[in-house]
C-alpha cells in the first residue's frame, strides 16, 4: 500500500462499510422480535383476551408464582439445562478427541453421531416415547431379556425429566462434537510437539494442552446448549407434555399451557419470568467464560 | 345433475345461468371451509356429510380441515377465532368450553333458523350465550361412566355394580382371577379425568345446588365431601393396585382395545368410545357393556350425561347463508341417518325425528335406560357452569398415579378453577 | 501393541455408537416397512413382507395429500428464510466486524439478547395480525429470519474478523464500489461459514415445530413437522404410518447433510471456536 493511498482510504472507509447494511436485518429483527418483546412487558400486566386487555398490575406475576408447579418448573428448567449442557460438553469433548485421533472408521463414526441432529425434535421425541414405553418399549424389553425390569422411563415422576434430558443429549451431542472437532483442529500442532519433547503422557497432553486450548469451543457449546436447555420446549412437549402430572414441567411448558388455556396475559408474564431467569443465569456465565478466555 | 356438471365445465358465465335455473330447488353454491377435530369418528362423519351435501349441491365445495383434539385443539380454535382466521363452520364442545370461546363476539347466532325448531331445549341451553343460540348438535348425547368387558363379567359371575363398594368388590374378584380390573390410559392425559367428571351425577344427588354455588365462588371441590369423592375414587383404584401395568403410557385407543378384547375389565370413558371400538375392534363390539359410575347409594344410581359437541358458524364467515344451509343439513333427521350410516349409533339424539337403528351395540343399549322413563341422569358440571379449570387432566393424572392425594388434588383444582373464572371475568372472583 | 489397542478402541467405539445411535434409526426404518399389525408390537424385528410403498402412499394421501402441501410449504420457508438469513447476517457481520463505533456495544447486546430471550409468542401473534402476516408463509419466513439472525451473525462476525482488511481496501483501489466489495469479494470468501449456516439453519428451520404451531395455523399452511403432529392421533393405532412419516420428513435434512458433510467442520472452526 502506498502512502498516498491512505488518506483516500480513510475518506472511503465510511462508505466501504456502510451503516445501512444493518438496516434490513435491524428492520426484521426489531419489528418481529424486539417490538413484541417490549409489548410483552405491558401485556404481562394485563388480563388479556387478544381483543381487550384489562390492566391488573402485577397480579399475573403473583399468580404465576402461586402456580403450585411453577417452582418445580423453575427447578426442573435449571436441572434440565445443567444436565444437558454438562453432558454435551463432556461427551462432545470425548467424542471429538476420539474422532480427531487415528481411530478406524472415522467417517462412519462422525456421520453416525451427527445423524440425530438432522431428525426433527418431534420425530425424535415420538420415536423415543415408543422406545421408552414401560412394557412394550424396546429398551425395557431388551432389559427384560437379561433379567432386569426396566423403569417407567417417562411415566415415573422421578425419572421423566431425566429421561427427556438424556434424549436431548442424544439428539444434540452431534453438534457439540462438531464444534469441539473444529476447536481441536484449530489447536496449533506446535503445542503437542512441545509437550511431546517435554515427555508428556497422553493424559497430560489432554489436561494441559487440549483442555485449556479448546476453551473457546467449550464456551460456545456451554452457552448454546445452556440457553437451549433453559428454553427447551418441543422435546418435552413431544415426550411427556410436562407430565406425569407436572413432574417434568419446565418454565416453557408452563407458559405454553397457559397460552393454550387462553390465559394470554399470564402466559406473557411467564415469558417475562423466563427471560429474567435466563438473563440472571446466562449473563454471568458468558462473562465468566469470556473472561477466562481473555486470560489465555 | 349430469347436465349441470357438464355446464359447469364450460365456463363461469354459463355457471351463473345455471345457478338461476337451479334456484327453484334451492341449490346452493360457493365455498366453505370446515374445521373438525381429528378423532377418527369426526373425520368419518364429516366426510360423509360433506359427500352427501355436495352431491345434492354440486356447486358447493367444502374443504375439511382437521385439528388435533384436547387442549391443543382448544388452543387452535381460540387462536383462530381471536385472529379472525376461523373456518366458516367448525366442530367444538358445548357447555363450559363453548363459553370460553367468547361466542357473542365470535359466532353467528342461529336462534331463529328453521332447523333449530327440532333441537331439544336442554341442548340449546348449553350452546346459548347472551340470549342467542349458537350451536347445532352433530352427535348423539353421551354418558360418562364405565365400559366393562361382558365375557369377564359372565366368566366370573359378576353383577353390574350399583354402588362404589360393589364396584370395588367386583374389582377384587377380577384381580383375584389374575386379570386387570381397571384400565387407565394416562398417555392421553384427558382420559384421566373420567372418574372425577363422571362422578358429577353423584355429587348432584347429594348437593343439588353445587353447580350454582361453584359458579358463584361459594362451593369448592376440596371443601365439599361429595365433590372430593371423585378424586378419592381415582386414588382408591390406584392404591388398590387394580390398574393395568402400563397405565402411565397407554393411550385412549389402547384402553378401548383392552376393554373390548378382555385385557382389562373396566374402562372409565365417555360413550363416544363405542364408535371407535366399532371401527378399530369391530369383532369385539358385542363384548363391551356400559354402566354409570356408581355412587355411595344404590337408590339414586344414575348417569352423568354429556351434551353432544356442536357445529358452529364463525361470525367471520364470508358465506353465512351457505354455512347456515349446511349446518341445517347436519342438524336434520337426514343428517342423523347419514351419521348412523357412517359411524354407527352411539346414543340418543337431541334432534326431533332422529331415530336410532333397531340393532344398537350393547353398550348403547345399556345407556338408553338411564335416559328413559324411570331412569336417572344429570348433566356433567361443564354443562351447568361455565368454569372448567384447564389443568384438571394433569391433576387427575397425579391423583390417579399416586403422586398427589385426592384432597390435595381437589384443592389444587380449586386454584385452577379460580384462574379460569377470573379470565372469564365472572362476578365474585 | 499401540495399534492393537487403538483397533480395540475403534471396534468398541463402532459397537457403542451402533447401539446408541444406529439402532434407533434402524428401528424407525424397520417400522416403516411393517404392516399395521406387526408394527403394533413395537419390537425390533424383521418386517413380515414389504409394506414401505403402501405405507408411503397411505401417509402421503392422508387428509387430501396434505403431505405434499406441507413439503412445498416447508421447502419454501426453509429456502427463502435461509437465503435471507445468509445475506442479512453476512451484511451485519461484515460491518460489525469492520467498523468500530460506539454503537457496536449496543448491537452486540441486542444479538446476545436475541439468543437469550424467549420470543413473546402472544404479542407476536397480535402484531402479526396487525401487519396482516399472521398465518401466512411470508410472516413465517420473516419470523424465522428474525429468530435465527443472532446465531448467524455471530458465526459470520467471527469469521470475517479472520479475513484481512487489506483485501477490501485493495478492492476499492481497484475501483470496486462498496456493494461490489461485499457481494463479489467478501461474500464468496465466507463460503465455509455460509455452509455451516446453511446446514445448521436449514435443518433447524425445516425441523421447526414450535413456531409453525404458533404462527401458521390452517391446513393450507401445514408444514412437515405439523403433519407429524396432526397425524399423531390419527395414526395412534398405526405405528407403521407414524414411523413412515418420520422417515419421510427426515430425508431432506439428510440430503443437505450429505451434500455438505465434509465442509461443516471447516465453517465451525472459523465461526464458533475463535469467537
Amino acid at each position: 500500500m502506498t502512502a498516498s493511498a491512505v488518506p483516500a482510504l480513510k475518506m472511503q472507509r465510511r462508505s466501504l462499510y456502510p451503516g445501512w447494511f444493518y438496516a434490513p436485518a435491524a428492520a426484521v429483527y426489531s419489528v418481529l422480535f424486539l417490538a413484541p418483546t417490549f409489548a410483552s412487558l405491558y401485556f404481562s400486566l394485563t388480563r388479556w383476551t387478544l381483543f381487550d386487555a384489562t390492566f391488573i398490575g402485577f397480579d399475573n406475576f403473583a399468580q404465576f408464582f402461586r402456580e403450585p408447579f411453577l417452582i418445580q418448573g423453575l427447578v426442573n428448567t435449571v436441572i434440565y439445562a445443567v444436565i444437558t449442557s454438562g453432558l454435551k460438553v463432556v461427551i462432545g469433548m470425548a467424542l471429538a478427541v476420539m474422532l480427531t485421533s487415528q481411530i478406524m472408521a472415522r467417517g462412519y463414526l462422525r456421520s453416525v453421531i451427527f445423524f440425530p441432529v438432522l431428525v426433527s425434535t418431534i420425530g425424535v421425541g415420538m420415536t423415543f416415547t415408543v422406545l421408552m414405553h414401560p412394557t412394550l418399549g424396546m429398551i425395557n424389553q431388551t432389559l427384560a431379556m437379561i433379567g432386569i425390569q426396566g423403569p417407567g422411563w417417562l411415566v415415573d415422576p422421578k425419572l421423566a425429566l431425566f429421561s427427556v434430558a438424556l434424549v436431548d443429549v442424544w439428539k444434540g451431542v452431534g453438534l457439540a462434537t462438531v464444534i469441539y472437532i473444529a476447536g481441536l483442529v484449530a489447536i496449533p500442532k506446535d503445542y503437542y510437539e512441545a509437550a511431546r519433547i517435554d515427555g508428556a503422557t497422553k493424559l497430560q497432553n489432554f489436561f494441559y494442552v487440549t483442555l485449556p486450548l479448546s476453551r473457546p469451543a467449550t464456551a460456545t457449546v456451554i452457552t448454546l446448549s445452556f440457553i437451549g436447555g433453559l428454553r427447551t420446549f418441543d422435546l418435552i412437549w413431544a415426550m411427556t407434555k410436562g407430565g406425569p402430572g407436572f413432574a417434568s414441567d419446565t418454565v416453557a411448558s408452563v407458559i405454553y399451557k397457559q397460552y393454550q388455556a387462553g390465559f394470554y396475559g399470564l402466559s406473557t408474564a411467564g415469558n417475562v419470568v423466563l427471560f429474567i431467569l435466563i438473563a440472571v443465569l446466562v449473563v454471568p456465565l458468558t462473562m465468566f467464560l469470556n473472561r477466562k478466555q481473555g486470560h489465555e | 345433475m349430469t347436465k349441470t356438471k357438464l355446464f359447469a365445465l364450460t365456463g363461469a358465465s354459463l355457471l351463473g345461468l345455471m345457478m338461476t335455473a337451479n334456484a327453484v330447488n334451492a341449490q346452493q353454491s360457493g365455498y366453505l371451509s370446515f374445521l373438525i377435530d381429528n378423532g377418527p369418528q369426526s373425520v368419518a362423519v364429516a366426510e360423509a356429510w360433506v359427500a352427501a351435501y355436495t352431491e345434492k349441491n354440486p356447486d358447493v365445495t367444502i374443504d375439511i380441515e382437521v385439528r388435533p383434539g384436547g387442549g391443543e385443539g382448544d388452543n387452535i380454535v381460540k387462536t383462530r377465532l381471536a385472529t379472525g382466521a376461523m373456518a366458516d363452520v367448525f366442530f367444538y364442545n358445548s357447555g363450559s368450553l363453548f363459553q370460553a370461546i367468547n361466542p357473542v363476539q365470535n359466532l353467528l347466532p342461529v336462534t331463529n333458523e328453521p332447523w333449530q325448531a327440532g333441537i331439544q331445549d336442554s341442548f340449546k341451553s348449553v350452546v346459548s350465550a347472551g340470549g342467542e343460540v349458537y350451536g347445532t348438535p352433530f352427535a348423539p348425547a353421551m354418558g360418562g361412566g364405565i365400559f366393562y368387558n361382558k365375557p369377564i363379567y359372565e366368566e366370573l359371575g359378576l353383577e353390574i355394580p350399583k354402588t362404589w363398594d360393589e364396584f370395588m368388590a367386583n374389582n377384587e374378584k377380577i384381580e383375584a382371577a389374575g386379570k386387570t380390573a381397571v384400565i387407565q390410559t394416562y398417555g392421553d392425559t384427558w382420559s384421566s379425568q373420567l372418574f372425577v367428571l363422571a362422578d358429577f351425577y353423584n355429587v348432584l344427588a347429594e348437593v343439588p345446588d353445587f353447580a350454582e354455588k361453584y359458579t358463584a365462588n361459594e362451593a369448592k371441590f376440596a371443601t365439599t365431601p361429595a365433590a372430593v369423592r371423585g378424586f378419592e375414587k381415582l386414588q382408591e383404584v390406584y392404591e388398590a393396585g387394580f390398574l393395568n401395568a402400563d397405565f402411565g403410557a397407554a393411550t385412549y385407543p389402547d384402553g378401548l382395545r383392552m376393554v373390548a378384547t378382555g385385557e382389562g375389565a373396566h374402562y372409565p370413558m365417555l360413550t363416544f368410545g363405542i364408535g371407535a371400538i366399532a371401527e378399530t375392534v369391530p369383532d369385539h363390539l358385542q363384548d363391551v357393556g356400559f354402566f354409570a359410575q356408581p355412587g355411595d347409594n344404590a337408590e339414586t344410581n344414575g348417569l352423568t350425561t354429556w351434551m353432544p359437541d356442536s357445529i358452529y358458524i364463525a361470525k367471520s364467515s364470508a358465506s353465512p347463508d351457505l354455512a347456515k344451509d349446511f349446518v341445517g343439513f347436519v342438524g336434520s333427521p337426514e343428517g342423523c341417518d347419514i351419521r348412523n350410516e357412517a359411524v354407527g349409533a352411539t346414543g340418543p339424539y337431541m334432534i326431533a325425528g332422529c331415530e336410532l337403528p333397531a340393532d344398537v351395540p350393547p353398550a348403547v343399549a345399556d345407556m338408553l335406560p338411564y335416559f328413559q322413563e324411570g331412569g336417572h341422569n344429570g348433566p356433567a358440571l361443564e354443562f351447568l357452569s361455565p368454569i372448567k379449570g384447564p389443568a384438571l387432566e394433569q391433576i387427575t393424572v397425579e391423583v390417579g398415579s399416586g403422586i398427589r392425594s385426592a384432597a390435595d388434588g381437589a384443592a389444587l383444582y380449586d386454584e385452577d378453577v379460580r384462574k379460569q373464572a377470573q379470565q372469564l371475568g365472572l362476578a365474585g372472583w | 501393541m499401540r495399534s492393537r489397542a487403538s483397533m480395540f478402541g475403534g471396534i468398541a467405539a463402532i459397537a457403542a455408537t451402533f447401539v446408541v445411535f444406529v439402532i434407533p434409526f434402524l428401528f424407525i426404518i424397520l417400522m416403516a416397512f411393517k404392516d399395521k399389525q406387526q408394527s403394533a408390537l413395537r419390537d425390533f424385528s424383521w418386517p413380515n413382507g414389504f409394506h414401505l410403498f403402501d405405507n408411503l402412499y397411505e401417509v402421503i394421501k392422508t387428509r387430501n395429500w396434505m403431505m405434499i402441501t406441507a413439503f412445498i410449504n416447508s421447502s419454501l420457508i426453509t429456502v427463502v428464510s435461509v437465503t435471507l438469513l445468509i445475506v442479512l447476517a453476512a451484511m451485519v457481520g461484515f460491518v460489525l466486524a469492520r467498523r468500530k463505533t460506539r454503537w457496536n456495544g449496543l448491537i452486540e447486546f441486542l444479538i446476545l439478547a436475541g439468543l437469550m430471550i424467549p420470543p413473546a409468542v402472544v404479542p407476536t401473534i397480535w402484531l402479526l395480525q396487525g401487519l396482516k402476516l399472521f398465518g401466512t408463509l411470508h410472516g413465517m419466513i420473516l419470523i424465522q429470519v428474525a429468530y435465527n439472525l443472532p446465531f448467524s451473525i455471530i458465526l459470520y462476525r467471527a469469521f470475517i474478523a479472520t479475513i484481512p482488511r487489506e483485501l477490501d481496501e485493495a478492492a476499492v483501489i481497484d475501483g470496486a464500489r462498496p456493494l461490489d466489495v461485499f457481494f463479489r469479494i467478501i461474500l464468496p470468501l465466507l463460503w465455509p461459514v455460509t455452509v455451516t449456516n446453511i446446514v445448521v439453519q436449514s435443518v433447524g428451520i425445516f425441523n421447526d415445530f414450535t413456531n409453525p404451531l404458533y404462527y401458521l395455523p390452517g391446513n393450507q399452511n401445514a408444514t412437515v413437522q405439523l403433519t407429524l403432529y396432526n397425524f399423531q392421533s390419527q395414526f395412534s393405532t398405526a405405528y407403521n404410518l407414524l414411523f413412515t412419516n418420520i422417515l419421510l420428513i427426515t430425508i431432506p435434512p439428510l440430503i443437505v447433510f450429505m451434500f455438505f458433510n465434509r465442509q461443516i467442520v471447516a465453517g465451525m472452526t472459523a465461526g464458533a471456536v475463535k469467537g
